[in-house]
């Protein structure tokens, strides 16, 4: 029996659309997503841009209240009750990556001023011993030697580095649940790989959770125990990675296994029409939302939205083929 | 033999800056041919985008191209006057820039922008004309053309990358050099803006530079690679092969720094360390200090791109040149 860190519970997430004499319309960018992140688990969130994955990170981290559902950190509702009172308790447990080390850094601070302020604001330590902390923590995600690190301003870093102070800053606090929102996209592929592994390493270390939100199946594959693949707002399917990149079920699942670069598959010639996008989230299709898209739709397809169904011991889908 | 369409020989260009010279491209060498997809590979910082804009003779105010030459259709275009490099650009040889999605105006419309090109490029098109090439542009890159009235803002990221493409293509060039053109994108518009590009490059006939750090993008779409490091070319092949078996030391890291989506999973390192600082570069191979492989012939001496195994192979190494050259 494994505990359970966060639960999500039919979180809901709608955007109204602020438009002249158009009120009533919304962006249903997160539609009953139920989710659970055990603890010392890596979940990867897979999915196009626009399909709501970030959304989700932002709804768990706080910064866009939910509209409907619940969200249970350690058996308590966030918006209501225990964590609501106690938000900064909530912030020192829960910590976000954001995608763009560049952006992500106040580029008129010094990474010491960047550094210094979660330890205080959270009382982490007493302000004398401030300095050996970060010191510490910037040698943890391995930028040594730390002194010459924390009188650098952002613009003198790189970004496999900025990335580095990002993760830092968020560890700093020792979070139960990191919530990483594409923390490589940004970064040089060779790189790409010291980060991931980066990352794992304080996971077996620490013992965090984390949420780790990817468009590429390849990099999840990686480095999740899990993966859970949303489309247009849903959750379509959820299971083990290795289960999820092996056995794929769900026809959205399989195109973005098409679309991944797969050199190791050796020189297909093979072309894929993708030339469709996303469906806007005012009007989703009726139905499965990946209908238009979908090489296998059946007549009942576009009528209801099919319901999660457990395929294999853990590995559930959303989709009419089974 | 096919005849090359470009050629640069032994191109050195940089940026003058008050610490000194930075030599971004250093002794650069390579063919095109007709109708090639060639694919330059590298990290941040190597002198990729240095060396696509020495061709199309766009660097900033403090880049200069030191030596060398670039040869188009028996023109020199480094030897170019200003007005004459302006007829080639675009109509020859065009470009698509890296974050596209950002490259286009934000207040003026597609058509605008689209008819900008045409007029700033060629004196052949009249209005009527050029709006109709402008739809006909859009129909190529699928896009319906009654979106040509649009502003950037209301058109999707691929959507935009496409029309960048398009704009790149408006005045038939012979030459499309592609700048990191699908860093910002997720996978399946990558893929999908990629099968466009490759299928326009069949259609039309014309060759492609394609410059990216993914590497593992490259290696199933190009004909022929070329691996850059600390501004140099150090592998030099058909993509197949390099990807088969690649001989140099940085290229293996390139290679074993993307994890496979099938198969087993191997957990790699990537390539420790950084790229060198061009200020102050080290003497012998600039990838000695983050090399596995590396002797001591290789702090002294920096090796040459040489041939090693079959016509179309170049390979700057001295472990390559012991290990896997001396049997050929």
């Amino acid at each position: 029996m494994t505990d359970k860190l966060l639960q999500l519970d039919n979180a809901t997430k709608h955007f109204k659309v602020r438009k002249f004499l158009e009120s009533n319309q919304k962006v249903r960018a997160m539609e009953n997503i139920n989710l659970e992140i055990d603890k010392g688990e890596i979940l990867s969130l897979v999915g196009e841009s626009g399909s709501g994955k970030s959304t989700t990170a932002k709804v768990i981290v706080k910064i866009h209240p939910l509209t409907s559902g619940k969200i249970l950190f350690k058996d308590r509702d966030i918006y209501n009750g225990y964590y609501d009172k106690e938000s900064k308790e909530y912030k020192q447990e829960v910590q976000m990556i954001f995608q763009d080390p560049f952006g992500s850094l106040n580029p008129t601070h010094t990474i010491r001023s960047i550094l210094k302020r979660p330890f205080l604001i959270h009382d982490i330590c007493s302000p004398k011993k401030v300095e050996m902390y970060m010191k510490q923590k910037l040698k943890e995600v391995g930028l040594e030697p730390p002194g010459q690190f924390l009188d650098k301003f952002p613009h003198e870093l790189s970004g496999g580095q900025l990335q580095r102070v990002n993760i830092a800053r968020a560890m700093a606090v020792e979070p139960e649940l990191l919530l990483a929102d594409e923390p490589t996209s940004m970064l040089d592929v060779s790189i790409r790989i010291n980060m991931m592994n980066k990352m794992m390493e304080l996971k077996e270390k620490n013992n965090i959770s984390y949420l780790y939100i990817t468009h590429n199946l390849a990099g999840a594959r990686y480095i999740a125990d899990r993966i859970a693949v949303m489309y247009a707002g849903l959750l379509v399917e959820i299971g083990p990675a290795e289960r999820i990149i092996q056995n794929t079920l769900h026809p959205y699942t399989m195109l973005l296994k098409k679309a991944a670069p797969q050199p190791e598959k050796g020189f297909s010639e093979e072309k894929m029409n993708l030339s469709t996008e996303i469906p806007s989230l005012i009007n989703p299709p009726t139905g499965c939302r990946f209908h238009p898209r979908c090489e296998y739709k059946k007549p009942e397809c576009d009528e209801k939205i099919p319901d999660m169904r457990e395929e294999n011991e853990g590995h559930f889908v959303r989709c009419y083929l089974y | 033999m096919e005849e090359s369409l470009l050629k640069v020989n032994s191109l050195e260009a940089g940026y003058e800056t008050q610490k000194g010279n930075i030599v971004a491209v250093n002794n650069v060498s390579f063919n095109l041919k007709k109708g090639e997809f060639l694919g330059v590979a590298g990290e941040s910082g190597c002198g990729k985008s240095t060396l696509a804009y020495s061709i199309m003779r766009l660097l900033e105010d403090n880049g200069h191209i030191f030596s060398g030459e670039i040869i188009y259709k028996n023109k020199d275009l480094v030897r170019m006057g200003k007005n004459e490099v302006k007829k080639t650009r675009w109509s020859e040889i065009s470009m698509v820039f890296q974050s596209a999605m950002n490259a286009l105006n934000p207040v003026l419309s597609i058509k605008a922008q689209l008819l900008d090109v045409m007029k700033a490029h060629s004196d052949s098109f009249d209005k009527s004309e050029a709006v109709k090439k402008a739809k006909n542009l859009l129909e190529l890159v699928n896009i319906n053309p009654e979106r040509l009235n649009d502003y950037p803002h209301q058109l999707s990221g691929g959507m935009k990358q496409r029309i960048i493409i398009a704009m790149a293509m408006a005045l038939d060039p012979e030459i499309i050099i592609l700048d990191e053109p699908t860093t910002a994108l997720d996978v399946v518009v990558q893929r999908n803006i990629i099968e466009q590009i490759d299928g326009l490059s069949e259609k039309f006939g014309f060759s492609i530079i394609f410059i990216t750090h993914d590497l593992s993008l490259l290696v199933e779409i190009t004909d022929r690679l070329a691996i850059m490091y600390a501004g140099k070319i150090v592998e030099l092949g058909k993509a197949k092969e390099i990807y088969q078996n690649p001989l140099h030391p940085y290229t293996k890291g390139l290679m074993n720094s993307f994890p496979p989506l099938t198969g087993e999973i191997e957990i790699s390192s990537g390539i420790p360390g950084k790229p060198p600082d061009f200020l102050s570069l080290p003497p012998g191979c600039n990838f000695q200090s983050r090399c596995d492989y590396s002797m001591d012939k290789c702090k002294n001496e920096e090796p040459e791109l040489s041939n090693c195994k079959g016509e179309e192979r170049f390979v700057s190494c001295y472990w390559v040149e012991e290990e896997c050259c001396d049997d050929g």
